[in-house]
């Protein structure tokens, strides 16, 4: 793996290598890592500040734990991603309608369907 | 907002991440080689090895470690280590007398530019209530038994101040390099819910 983009080089196989992650995956699903980078790329390209976000995410975070009083099947990229559509709508960028409208059309994708493949052929039915 | 619940027929999340990407992708909003590389920066190569180089040399050198502890963030950005999330970071030295542990109990605040992304635990609701609440039962739940007579302090992380442990130098390692003091030391340890262990 090339580590040369990092601003300093990182010893991977040296004898300072092993905490990394610790063993754990820090992403569970490849969706929660797709909401995490678009959610870093977009704030560094200033479409909004850090606490703009961290405040929705807090937000998002308390609505479901007082939904969920015995925090069971908490899924905190879910509340990160919650809070990425909120942000967008509110600051006028993409309204929620259209992610969910969007959504619903990707769900409606045949089992097996490769995800990077498909050509949105299908009729879109974008608002005004 | 949405403080209404969803409908049955609201898109799971991984629909939903697909097409905010897609629509952003399409409004010309993201580059996704940019995307890619910030996802792979994070969760691969920035993790807490970062943070164990601070670490090992506190450890190694007294006036690094002065240094460390007056202001945190200028001494880790010493390494070339800053970014997001790591605007304001405080190092909290543990003692034989004293532990320290950080929680975000909002959230998930976290230096990342030192300690990489969160672990899951870390953002547990479990873990956010009970280290605040019963920090000795909860840590003695992870591994740690801490002594009645050492006192415990709880850091409660925000978007202004990031807490980063500075652990205890283990014993049986004074004749280890830096290199290899930085081996040691593990992300929990760093975090609070663990101490370093000798080595060997």
């Amino acid at each position: 793996m090339s580590l040369t983009h990092l601003p300093v080089e990182l010893d991977v196989d040296g004898p300072s290598s092993p905490p990394r992650a610790n063993g754990e995956l820090v992403f569970a699903e490849p969706w929660e890592s797709r909401a995490f980078g678009l959610t870093v790329a977009l704030y560094q390209d200033g479409l909004f500040s850090w606490d703009d976000f961290k405040d929705r995410l807090i937000a998002a975070i308390a609505r479901w734990e007082a939904a969920h009083p015995d925090g069971d099947g908490y899924r905190y990229y879910a509340c990160w991603l919650e809070a990425l559509q909120t942000l967008l709508d509110d600051q006028q960028l993409l309204p929620e309608d259209d992610i969910r409208r969007r959504a619903a059309e990707l769900a409606q994708r045949p089992a097996g369907h490769d995800e990077h493949g498909h050509d949105h052929a299908h009729g879109h039915d974008h608002g005004p | 907002m949405t403080a209404e619940p969803r409908p049955h027929d609201y898109p799971g999340p991984a629909e939903r991440a697909e097409a905010l990407e897609a629509l952003l992708l399409e409004k010309g909003l993201v580059d996704l080689n940019v995307v890619d590389g910030l996802i792979n920066r994070y969760a691969n190569d920035v993790g807490p090895l970062n943070g164990a180089k601070v670490v090992a040399r506190a450890w190694t050198d007294p006036e690094y470690r002065a240094r460390l502890l007056e202001d945190g963030t200028a001494a880790i950005a010493e390494f070339g280590f800053s970014g997001p999330q790591g605007e304001n970071i405080v190092v909290v030295e543990n003692s034989s007398s004293v532990h320290h542990v950080v929680v975000c109990t909002l959230c998930s605040c976290y230096p990342w530019p030192v300690l990489g992304l969160p672990p899951a635990w870390y953002k547990d609701p479990a873990y956010r209530a009970r280290i605040v609440r019963e920090p000795r039962a909860l840590l003695a739940e992870l591994g740690l038994e801490l002594d009645d007579a050492v006192e415990i302090k709880v850091w409660d992380s925000s978007s202004e101040v990031r807490y980063l442990v500075l652990p205890e130098r283990p014993a049986g390692s004074e004749a280890m390099s830096e290199d290899e003091l930085a081996a040691l030391v593990t992300r929990d340890a760093m975090v609070g819910v663990a101490q370093v262990a000798s080595p060997g």
